[in-house]
């Protein structure tokens, strides 16, 4: 009998209530690349401990808040504070971002996250390793180079690399984009068994259904504002904002 | 056509036969570029590298100073060395004029600008695809250079291909700070051009084969090395 696997629903994960172990503030958070307003004065508080999804139609400004938010773009304007501190590098370490195209070294799978491993006082590397491997169900592939995997392999990769540091907070910029229907799966249960373990995520993505999978709140932006700002259920239900509701109706927002 | 058949020949001859005088031009040859290579190596990469990644003052007039360096006339630093290395010059008193060690210092000299250049051009190219990664893992400067350098390796090694062969085939420099003594300074090159200044063009040229052939051999074991790896990385 083949083994069949079903993507995690947000029933499974209780939307929590607990208070975020690293509080995000943002005031009039603004970007500006050349003379095109990316952000436009964003303020967003997430303070609990759940699951955010970042919404909205292309060139809302999604990516660019969540590079903001991890301090690999500096703001135009405004500010962003991690447990009331504005982002320093002891910050970062305690997050981890993939990006919708993982970037991983020209080496092997292994090596890449021993990299990964070396970079912090991390106690018991090797079953920590050996882990991440099997977690990420990469360990027959351990001595293979990292670029010759396939893209949902990659993307294993790149989140076994961030997550084997134990961040606080994980970042995903779209992290299933392109991948087939079991690489998407595999990864989305990787996001929820973070999730049981208390890490705080952000979900950049496009893929409504995937939303109302993962997402326990929904942000959405549009022409580089927050519209809209609820719990998933809400959210989905019934949408406040007239672009939120045009967007989840498949009209075409600009 | 009858001297480069001849050259074919006598190149084959001179190879086949062991020739112990060729074998020591040979050896000295190698000796002399490898240790300037080596000592090339040690300074361009890591200045080379950090050109390519670090943010500081100076870095473009620097950068265009290596790139404009890389075509350094060889026996202009063959003269500057001539001139510091004479009695009457600063290092005189090292007695290095008319050895092997003047001839590195001066083919060290004509190949770190190239391999610093190259060096930034291949690290920044690799930087560029991942100093995002690297800043969100919160890479160390230090880290990421190395990283970079190693995973750059294969470039890497065109890069001091670039320079050995530069090196090897140099002729102006080392006749000057070397003069060209039989037995203690005498290199491939050099060789070369004396034996076409005394007439012997057949010998000259069989010579020039054999710089050839190593030439060959070190790009032939560098593009093996580059298979290797091209094929471990399937296994």
């Amino acid at each position: 009998m083949p083994e069949i696997l079903s993507f995690p629903t947000r029933t499974e994960h209780t939307p929590s209530k607990v208070p975020s172990p690293m509080p995000l503030s943002v005031r009039h958070l603004a970007f500006q690349a050349g003379h095109t307003s990316i952000l436009k004065g964003v303020d967003l508080d997430l303070e609990t401990d759940a699951l955010t999804v970042l919404m909205g139609p292309n060139g809302a400004g999604k990516s660019v808040l969540l590079r903001l938010l991890h301090g690999l773009l500096a703001p135009s304007f405004g500010e962003v504070r991690w447990n009331g501190l504005p982002l320093d590098k002891s910050l970062r370490r305690q997050q981890a971002l993939v990006f919708q195209k993982p970037v991983l070294l020209r080496r092997s799978v292994r090596a890449n996250l021993s990299f990964a491993l070396g970079l912090r006082p991390v106690p018991n590397r090797a079953e920590k390793l050996a882990h991440a491997l099997a977690t990420a169900g990469l360990e027959h592939l351990s001595k293979r180079q990292a670029r010759v995997l396939s893209g949902g392999e990659q993307q294993r990769l790149a989140l076994a690399r961030a997550l084997i540091l134990d961040p606080k907070v994980l970042m995903l910029d779209e992290p299933t984009a392109n991948l087939d229907p079991a690489s998407t799966l595999f990864i989305e249960q990787a996001i929820a068994s973070a999730r049981r373990r208390g890490v705080k995520v952000i979900l950049v993505t496009h893929d409504q259904h995937q939303a109302r999978r993962l997402g326990e709140e929904v942000v959405f932006l549009h022409d580089g504002k927050i519209t809209e700002h609820s719990d998933a259920e809400s959210f989905f239900d019934s949408p406040k904002s007239a672009a939120a509701r045009a967007y989840l109706s498949g009209d075409i927002l600009v | 056509m009858q001297d480069f058949a001849q050259s074919f020949y006598l190149a084959g001859q001179l190879l086949i036969s062991g020739d112990p005088e060729l074998g020591e031009v040979v050896a000295l040859s190698l000796r002399v570029t490898a240790s300037a290579l080596a000592i090339s190596a040690l300074i361009g990469l890591p200045l080379g590298a950090l050109l390519a990644v670090a943010r500081f003052q100076g870095r473009t007039a620097l950068t265009v100073l290596a790139n404009a360096l890389m075509g350094l006339p060889p026996v202009v630093v063959g003269l500057t060395v001539y001139m510091l290395l004479s009695n009457a010059g600063p290092l005189g008193v090292l007695q290095l004029l008319y050895t092997p060690t003047a001839m590195i210092i001066a083919q060290s000299i004509l190949i770190t600008p190239i391999i610093i250049a190259l060096t930034r051009q291949v690290i920044a190219d690799l930087n560029a695809e991942y100093s995002e990664t690297f800043r969100s893992l919160v890479v160390p400067g230090h880290t990421a250079i190395i990283a970079l350098l190693w995973d750059a390796r294969f470039s890497i090694l065109t890069v001091l291909l670039a320079g050995f062969g530069r090196a090897i085939a140099e002729v102006g420099a080392v006749m000057i700070v070397g003069g060209n003594i039989n037995h203690v300074t005498r290199v491939m090159t050099t060789a070369i051009a004396l034996e076409t200044s005394r007439g012997e063009l057949a010998l000259a040229l069989a010579l020039g084969m054999v710089l050839l052939l190593i030439a060959l051999s070190v790009n032939g074991a560098v593009s093996l090395l580059k298979g290797v790896d091209r094929s471990t990385a399937h296994a």
